[in-house]
């Protein structure tokens, strides 16, 4: 029998939820480093039991810690971000140049052939890459040449939240940054090239076809078919064909297009969720219902899924990194909230319960199925 | 003997219990006492001063002999006390709320 771990990132410190494949009864293990930020954790697909783990706070910075026991026992890794050379300016909210500064790594995407390797999305935007299981990092900075100076902070800060290997090419790289778009590398990350057409931004940029400067907030691809991406923008739910050339939009019957993660369905390519938000200010979802909406068809035609979840007075968010899909037979959805609720279906959404209530504020969920 | 107090987050991550004990050579300065426990405890670097220019942290404090010595030279002298280990040199979080 397989068992499951979900991995929670909060704003006071790190969660471990396990379970069987049943999904119906949970141990729940933490606070692990309590009153960090804990950003983000992710298992390496090729040890499992490796993990790591972006900690940090405003009094302390930034430190990486890496687990090879599957969570019980952790150990400090290398905390240098440097840019290479002089990162130079980016545009800030108003519009006037404003100096690149470090805060801190929204993302780690360990490799999935590699435990030593591990790619980090930081703030103020950039991507680094550790060949030596996080002890020391190097910037992949061609990506800042494709116009960086006019990348621009969103609302949570100029950051590198989505990392992307391509699994059927080892040299493809997708990126997302808030708000600077999405871009793509086909030689490891040496070169980069912004992958937007298509998106249209008319209340943020002056022009609204621009070619970086969208706010983009999440991607996901199916591991078969890693040329299909879906996109939740700031606005908008896109769909890419041809791994970013070109993207339209399938936001369809939604309640409304805004929103922060979303998934793929584990077995079902074609089978994609998002969770909608208000809009760019009222971060809570519409009418007060906590409402998954899952597309079977690709986008444009969407079902809300609702068994278990609570339809009066719910106002939390769900961020960017906070769902997940897991990898059993019948498919696993996980997500956390801004109240401190992980919600978990075992039936690809048709019906939640909550794994745990009361913690603080969730900023990301991964799972792993472990043999 | 020199002795430090460390916020209660920094002993945790340098896994230590109540004061840091630092032996020191030379001038006992904020940069001398941060280079040896930088040294001792390597999980600490980038915590209190920046990486690459070595400058304390926004929302980091130094205090000594009941002063505030952040805004001091970092290679000005601690007093005598703090260097005799009669007095700790304090790393300080700043009142930040949270």
């Amino acid at each position: 029998m397989s068992n499951v771990r979900v991995l929670v990132g909060t704003r006071k410190g790190a969660f471990m939820l396990t379970s069987n494949e049943k999904r119906e009864r949970w141990d729940v293990s933490g606070p692990h480093f309590g009153g960090w930020e804990m950003y983000h954790l992710k298992g390496s697909p090729a040890e499992p039991n490796r993990l790591y783990a972006s900690q940090s706070t405003g009094w302390f910075g930034q430190l990486i810690q890496r687990s090879d026991d599957g969570g019980q026992t952790w150990e400090p890794m290398g905390n240098e971000f440097a840019y290479e050379g002089n990162p130079g300016t980016h545009q800030w909210y108003d519009g006037t140049q404003h100096p690149w500064e470090f805060k801190r790594v929204w993302y780690l995407e360990p490799s999935p052939t590699d435990p030593e390797t591990v790619y980090a999305g930081v703030e103020d935007a950039a991507l680094f890459r550790s060949g030596d299981g996080g002890k020391t990092w190097q910037e992949l900075a061609g990506l800042r040449s494709v116009k960086g100076h006019l990348w621009q902070p969103g609302a949570g800060g100029m950051c590198l939240h989505t990392i992307i290997l391509d699994p059927s090419n080892p040299n493809r790289i997708f990126v997302a940054i808030s708000a600077a778009g999405a871009f793509r590398s086909d030689d490891g990350g040496e070169t980069w090239r912004p992958v937007n057409e298509g998106l249209k931004s008319g209340y943020e940029l002056p022009d609204s076809e621009a070619e970086v400067g969208h706010c983009v907030h999440n991607i996901a691809m199916h591991r078969s078919r890693p040329e299909v991406l879906f996109m939740q923008k700031h606005w908008d739910i896109m769909r890419s064909d041809d791994a970013g050339d070109s993207w339209h939009e399938v936001s369809g019957n939604l309640p409304s297009d805004f929103g922060f993660p979303i998934a793929v369905h584990a077995h079902e390519p074609e089978t994609i969720y998002v969770v909608p938000i208000k809009s760019d200010s009222e971060h809570y979802p519409p009418d007060g219902k906590l409402r998954v909406y899952r597309s079977r068809t690709g986008g444009n035609e969407w079902e809300a899924l609702t068994k278990g979840l609570p339809q009066s007075n719910c106002y939390v968010n769900v961020l960017r990194s906070a769902m997940a899909v897991d990898s059993l037979d019948s498919c696993g959805i996980y997500f956390g909230t801004t109240g401190g609720q992980v919600y978990a279906s075992a039936d690809s959404g048709d019906t939640w319960a909550p794994i745990v209530r009361d913690l603080p504020a969730v900023m990301s969920v991964e799972v792993q199925v472990l043999s | 003997m020199i002795r430090v107090v460390l916020p209660a987050h920094l002993r945790t991550l340098a896994r230590v219990k109540g004061k840091v004990e630092l032996e020191l050579e030379g001038p006992v300065t904020q940069r001398s006492i941060l280079d040896a426990l930088e040294a001792k405890y390597p999980m600490l670097r980038g915590t209190i001063r920046d990486h690459g220019t070595q400058q304390r942290r926004s929302f980091i404090r130094f205090f000594a002999c009941g002063e505030d010595w952040s805004h001091e030279s970092p290679d000005a002298p601690l007093p005598e006390a703090v260097a005799s280990g009669t007095e700790p040199f304090l790393v300080v979080g700043a009142l930040a709320g949270g």
